[in-house]
């Protein structure tokens, strides 16, 4: 690959071209034009002498009233707690469900491809699927014995929420695992036996710290989608529900109402919260996913 | 026999809920909130209702199709291309762009959507096909150039170069001898990106709200029975075992494939 580095730069331009502009187009443009409308009001307002505006008019930052009112702090809230707990117990019984599927020789495939069905059904069904199994006089309370309202706007709400993404999410964590697990290479665990380990260290001095750079990118992903969650509230419980409305929840209901200026700050907020989750987790605990691609690097150049 | 255990757990916890929406969705209606482990008698009455018209399944399902069918097939041809100069091709600014498409999947779809219904509207773009197709591009794009640039880089170097000493150009190399060797990545690339637009939600739920232009999973969302109140569970049941059910056959015959796309990501 020596010898035309120039020519390789005009065809990579061209190749990445299309993928460019479609970026620019729906990502790019949409941020840029979200955090300009933020800061505009837009339809009838009475200007100083009473006349009627008509169009749009700079704000300054009246949008952003709303960021410290209840509406978005409750929304704010029911995302953060949604994002801890459910990633929280996802990790949790991933790990543990990698680490069965790891021993299992027999029906892993039919293992493999059960995990993969909690992943395959589209959100919007098994958020119906459980809206169904949560009903007053449905199966859950059946089982339980109990007459607890789920799916009506209350705190029980939120816990039917949290077990709807777990359900659904926490193989597809077990499936990044145990790939994490599968490039351990089996002499490594040998050598600790023979060396007199008890399983309980050769989990927590070889497993974990092995793993970790598949666990951590599996978290990381996670993070970012519960953070934007948005349709399995929705369709569960129900739009503009007190007690689990999401952050997107709270912007896709402004902006339906046309209330472009409000949605557009709030979409900025939660861009930044975000952009700073990622940014704190990459650079906490990131220590292995940047050395990784430093490695990769390293390698690259090596090649090249 | 602790691990035998455990793989029953799994599969339980996996398989019980999906069970019972499909064991729901056989009963009648007089039965529905039955709790018997099979329903008695067994019943059709829910998937006639599904199709019954009026409901516009069967047209949500052809949109669903037309909608993920067309975004995964221009992101593949957009993003093979790119993927492949970013695995391969020499130039300035690499890891920039990387790190760019993967900053883009982390995007929040609910900010995304407020500048594109309001440029929508004014352009007569809702309740269209491509008001949907469009945007979706915004999540399909990463994930296609992320597996895909995985794919290139471990396909051996020796091949294009040799390609290009018998005197192909460096795109007639790739379009000749890349591209094919390529197509199991491209195909479980497509299955995942297939899969991730005929979930989403968001998007079509803000751009459209004619019932003959809605996707099937906004659409089963807003069955709603002969009296307002009157959830039509049944109903739901069978038309959510209905949007399941390809993604069920493709999960049944790819899942060495598609355990491998989702990982690959993850890993390399």
């Amino acid at each position: 690959m020596t010898g035309r580095p120039r020519g390789q730069s005009w065809l990579a331009a061209a190749m990445l071209s299309p993928t460019m502009i479609v970026l620019a187009l729906v990502v790019f443009y949409p941020l840029v034009a979200a955090m300009r409308e933020s800061f505009y009001t837009s339809g009838q307002t009475l200007d100083a002498d009473g006349f009627v505006v008509e169009g749009e008019r700079f704000a300054g930052l009246a949008n952003y009233a709303g960021v410290a009112g209840e509406r978005f702090l409750n929304a704010a809230l029911n995302t953060t707690l949604f994002t801890v707990v459910t990633v929280g117990v996802e990790v949790v019984l991933g790990v543990a469900m990698a680490l069965v599927m790891q021993r299992a020789f027999r029906g892993r495939a039919i293992l493999r491809a059960g995990i993969l069905i909690p992943w395959a059904v589209p959100t919007a069904v098994s958020g119906l699927m459980w809206k169904w199994i949560f009903q007053a006089d449905g199966v859950a309370n059946a089982l339980l014995g109990t007459e607890i309202l789920w799916t009506a706007d209350g705190p029980w709400a939120k816990l039917a929420v949290v077990v709807a993404d777990v359900w659904k999410t926490a193989p597809f964590v077990g499936l990044l695992v145990l790939a994490g697990l599968q490039i351990i290479p089996s002499e490594v665990y040998e050598a600790a036996k023979v060396d007199g380990a008890s399983a309980r260290q050769r989990f927590r001095r070889i497993t974990l710290p092995l793993v970790k750079p598949a666990l951590l990118v599996a978290v990381l992903f996670r993070l970012m989608d519960a953070l934007r969650v948005f349709d399995l509230p929705y369709v569960l419980v129900g739009p503009r529900k007190h007690s689990v409305e999401t952050l997107s929840g709270l912007i896709w209901d402004e902006a339906t109402r046309v209330h472009y200026g409000p949605a557009s700050a709030y979409g900025t907020a939660l861009f930044a919260y975000i952009a700073v989750i990622a940014f704190v987790f990459v650079k906490l605990l990131g220590a292995d996913l940047l050395s990784d691609v430093r490695a990769r690097r390293k390698e690259a150049r090596d090649v090249g | 026999m602790w691990g035998r255990a455990g793989m029953i757990g799994i599969a339980l916890y996996c398989l019980v809920p999906f069970y019972w929406m499909v064991v729901s969705s056989f009963r009648r209606t007089s039965d529905i909130y039955d709790v018997s482990p099979l329903p008695s008698p067994w019943s059709v009455e829910s998937y006639d209702a599904v199709f019954a018209e009026g409901m516009g399944f069967g047209r949500a399902l052809v949109n669903s199709l037309v909608v993920a069918g067309t975004t995964t097939a221009v992101t593949l041809v957009i993003g093979t291309l790119a993927a492949y100069a970013l695995a391969r091709l020499r130039f300035r600014g690499k890891n920039v762009i990387l790190a760019l498409v993967i900053a883009v999947s982390m995007f929040p779809g609910a900010l995304l959507i407020v500048p594109l219904l309001k440029l929508f509207t004014s352009i007569g773009w809702i309740n269209s096909y491509q008001a949907m197709i469009v945007p979706s591009m915004s999540f399909a794009l990463p994930l296609t150039i992320w597996n895909l640039t995985t794919f290139f880089r471990q396909l051996p170097q020796e091949l294009e170069q040799a390609a290009m000493i018998d005197g192909c150009t460096a795109f007639a190399a790739f379009r000749r001898v890349m591209v094919p060797l390529a197509a199991p990545g491209i195909f479980t690339t497509a299955i995942l990106a297939f899969i991730a637009t005929w979930n989403e939600f968001i998007i079509a739920v803000t751009m459209v709200n004619d019932q003959d232009v809605q996707t099937a999973t906004v659409r089963i969302a807003q069955f709603t029975g002969a009296a307002k109140f009157d959830t039509p569970f049944g109903t739901q049941m069978a038309a959510g075992v209905l949007v399941t059910i390809p993604l069920v056959l493709m999960v049944m015959f790819f899942q060495r494939r598609i355990v491998s796309g989702l990982t690959a990501g993850a890993l390399k």
